[in-house]
């Protein structure tokens, strides 16, 4: 625990250091464009932010947050779609020819799966070697030397050289993808999720290895990861991802202790603590992030938030009905998503089942057992009746309507959170609305 | 979940599973590796047992085994799996075949190959209920739906209908716990159930798992290498090391005195937990050895920080770590604590004799 006083130097430092990696609105989408795919998936949507020189910066969120695509972007792995990664002040997204080659030996990646990013045919020193030919450095003699330094700087050995990675554990494997990524000498280095794959044991070891080659070299690492207490013990600042969008960045220590956006903490709730007499005052998520090709119109976590803002009227409904008819609004999503198969429209065409039943029952078991006030109840069946008609869309919007609230509609712009820097995507910081941390504690109590 | 309730169970009631002195091991042209190497345990009702290690430690070799899923090159060389006063090493495959997802059921990690693809969801659940309890058409139908509910899958109706890759992770590992439950098992074994699932669908899954136990007073057999999940699910944990049982203790206890040296480098080696010099994190130094030999040594020596000349030439038994404490094992020359060294190593020894005229 560092004391107040330090932090704020760190934070004053931050301020005064090197900026090595400028983010700026950046879009990367999938089958944009076209006349066909007027919908693409919008993996990354929107996100700015700085690395400073010889910081770590983690990148968190759930599978398909668009994590890896931010991080293939920055490699111009993939295009990006609209805004600006600037590197050392030049926007690399529009390089090519030899400026793309010379950018290509800045930034290096070590991938998570050590099985399929080595090339089994291949000998260790051939794999390690090949960056250095690619890009003709030196003589082929001292490439061989440079590999054979690079073998023992990761922690294997000169005769590591001739063997083939299958010979090797996980976590040598691993060393080998690093050993790779830092034979051109990169500035940047992008980990995604090195450690993942491994036990934890071997974990730590790599954990080490990465920590004394960033002090020894003044590596910067971009380091994505979903295991966040690995990402709390290497890095220095974090960002939080959720559905293409930065929720929350900001100092790690600072936002592992007192998480500011309401996704961050309830994330931060759900990761088991290896201690069984924890008092547990979880918030669990209901339900999955949505689909990024038809995100939420208003803030990304507004399907899922549990302390989304209520409009004035609901304010004092009950807490199971309101989770209830987001639950009924879910459903409707769902079903808007899924393109009815052959046989549903078979059947619905001889009239052996139709769509009618299946409403019925889901709101018996929705709000069956509920005391639901009958005005609510109304708007309900209201578009409970679209839905049975095949016009999901139309149900869904009645809700919307209904029940939404500015989260549902405006999408929410950064807002600055603590003392050092933090930013938050979430319209309860307006001073209007209470804060998340507030309504979570009383929701916990 | 608490322990206190686990100890009383414990006390006054038989063991639903008793696995004992099993091994099972593995024949390849090069060696014989033994996967699991004398492992026993017992599971009561209505408690939950973890076993964690690191890959190639035998967890899931001993849910397989208890499964009797073994394919050759494997075999069951010793030892007797009691379940509810059977032995399962001696059913004919035919009883096997009713035991599995009837009073057994089991829980694979990935979701999406436990699943079939070109079926629907509804037609694999209904596939369990025709099999076991005889049950078809609407019927089984409207046993489905109540199964997908009780999983805490909305809309169950048209769920039903559809393929597994309109489902999602979680949602798919719902369908995988509706179809285990599908036959009112007493013992569900869960092989790392959410190691390929986000932290927030792990923690509904297993919320899930704990109201479902509650419901229906099930063991559970839980395999994991996640030490956060152990703590949170388990009420008595096995820590396996290279096809043997290394420590067992409930679950408060084993987090916060373990006693294995292991153990202690395991929690060590958690990032956020206790950290060695200058922040870094404490590692255990090698590789986990390949179990290919009659151990008549411990097989942590090599990389224990307080091994002694006696580890190489004596092989551990599961002891209680103190003369009073019963409920906690550890197989460690270094226990029981309360007498000296060369009397706990001689205990050992003799132990090793016995066990050698099996």
């Amino acid at each position: 625990m560092s004391t107040t006083t330090t932090e704020e130097e760190e934070a004053v430092t931050r301020e005064t250091q090197e900026t090595l990696l400028e983010v700026n609105d950046l879009k990367t989408y999938y089958e944009d464009g076209g006349f066909l795919s007027s919908n693409p998936v919008k993996a990354v949507d929107g996100v700015s932010f700085d690395i400073k020189r010889g910081e770590t910066l983690g990148l968190v969120g759930e599978s398909g947050c668009g994590k890896s695509t931010l991080g293939r972007t920055l490699m111009r792995l993939e295009e990006a779609t609209a805004g600006e990664v600037k590197l050392n002040g030049t926007d690399i997204t529009t390089l090519s020819g030899a400026d793309l080659k010379q950018f290509r030996r800045d930034v290096q990646m070590v991938f998570q799966d050590p099985d399929s990013s080595l090339n089994e045919r291949m000998t260790v020193g051939e794999i390690v070697r090949e960056p250095l030919d690619v890009h003709e450095w030196k003589t082929p003699k001292e490439r061989r030397q440079r590999v054979r330094d690079l073998l023992e700087t990761v922690g294997l050995q000169e005769q590591h050289y001739y063997r083939y990675p299958h010979q090797f554990s996980g976590g040598q494997r691993q060393r080998i993808g690093i050993a790779r990524a830092l034979a051109l000498e990169p500035d940047f280095i992008i980990l995604d999720e090195p450690v993942s794959a491994l036990d934890v044991s071997v974990q730590a070891k790599i954990l080490n290895l990465l920590e004394d080659l960033q002090e020894e070299f003044g590596l910067t690492y971009l380091f994505i990861a979903h295991d966040l207490a690995v990402v709390r013990h290497i890095c220095d600042r974090v960002a939080v991802m959720y559905l293409g969008n930065i929720m929350e960045i900001g100092p790690s220590d600072e936002m592992f202790e007192a998480p500011a956006n309401p996704y961050t903490h309830a994330l931060l709730s759900s990761i088991p603590e290896p201690d069984p007499t924890t008092a547990r005052d979880r918030i669990t998520l209901r339900g999955t992030p949505p689909s990024p090709r038809d995100p939420p119109a208003g803030c990304p976590f507004s399907t899922r938030c549990p302390v989304k803002i209520r409009p004035d009227e609901y304010r004092s409904l009950d807490d199971d009905v309101w989770q209830r008819i987001e639950v009924f609004r879910e459903v409707l999503r769902e079903r808007s998503r899924v393109e009815p198969s052959i046989s549903d429209r078979v059947r619905e065409l001889l009239g052996r089942e139709t769509h009618e039943s299946g409403m019925d029952e889901i709101l018996e078991e929705l709000f069956g057992n509920l005391d639901v006030p009958n005005t609510v109840m109304e708007h309900i069946n209201e578009a409970a009746e679209y839905a049975e008609n095949d016009d999901e869309e139309a149900g869904r919007t009645y809700l919307r309507e209904e029940f939404g609230s500015v989260c549902d509609r405006e999408r929410p712009s950064q807002l600055g959170v603590g003392d050092q820097g933090r930013l938050s995507l979430c319209h309860r910081h307006e001073d209007e609305y209470d804060e998340p941390a507030t309504v979570f504690e009383s929701l916990v109590h | 979940m608490s322990t206190d309730q686990s100890t009383k169970t414990r006390a006054d009631a038989e063991p639903i599973l008793s696995v004992e002195n099993l091994r099972t091991a593995f024949y390849t042209d090069k060696e014989v590796i033994r996967a699991v190497d004398g492992v026993s345990f017992d599971i009561y009702r209505g408690e939950t047992v973890g076993i964690v290690g690191e890959s190639g430690s035998g967890k899931s070799v001993t849910a397989r085994s208890i499964m009797r899923l073994i394919d050759s090159p494997g075999r069951i060389e010793n030892g007797r799996i009691m379940f509810d006063g059977e032995d399962l090493i001696e059913k004919s495959p035919k009883q096997m075949r009713s035991i599995r997802g009837g009073s057994i059921a089991m829980v694979f990690q990935d979701p999406l190959t436990s699943l079939n693809p070109v079926y629907t969801v509804g037609n694999q659940i209904k596939e369990a209920l025709r099999l076991h309890r005889g049950l078809s058409g609407s019927k089984a139908t409207q046993e489905a739906i109540e199964l997908l509910e009780a999983v805490g899958i909305p809309d169950a109706n048209r769920r039903l209908r559809e393929y597994p890759h309109q489902f999602s992770g979680g949602m798919r590992q719902r369908a995988v716990i509706a179809m285990a439950l599908a036959c009112d098992p007493e013992l569900l074994i869960c092989d790392e159930p959410t190691t390929a699932l986000d932290v927030t669908i792990q923690a509904q899954i297993l919320e899930l798992l704990e109201e479902l136990q509650e419901e229906r007073d099930l063991a559970i057999m839980f395999i994991t290498h996640d030490m956060g999940v152990i703590a949170e699910i388990a009420d008595r944990v096995n820590v396996m090391y290279a096809g043997e049982i290394i420590e067992n203790a409930p679950v408060v206890e084993l987090f916060e005195s373990p006693k294995h040296p292991y153990t202690q480098g395991l929690l060590n080696s958690i990032p956020g937990q206790g950290l060695g010099e200058d922040d870094r994190l404490s590692t255990i130094e090698g590789d986990v050895p390949t179990p290919n030999e009659d151990p008549t040594y411990c097989r942590f020596a090599p990389r224990c920080p307080k091994a002694f000349d006696q580890c190489d030439v004596v092989h551990p038994k599961p002891m209680s770590v103190g003369s009073d404490d019963t409920e906690h094992l550890a197989a460690c020359l270094l226990y029981p604590e309360d007498i000296s060294t060369d009397e706990a190593v001689a205990i050992h020894r003799d132990g090793n004799t016995q066990r050698g005229d099996n």
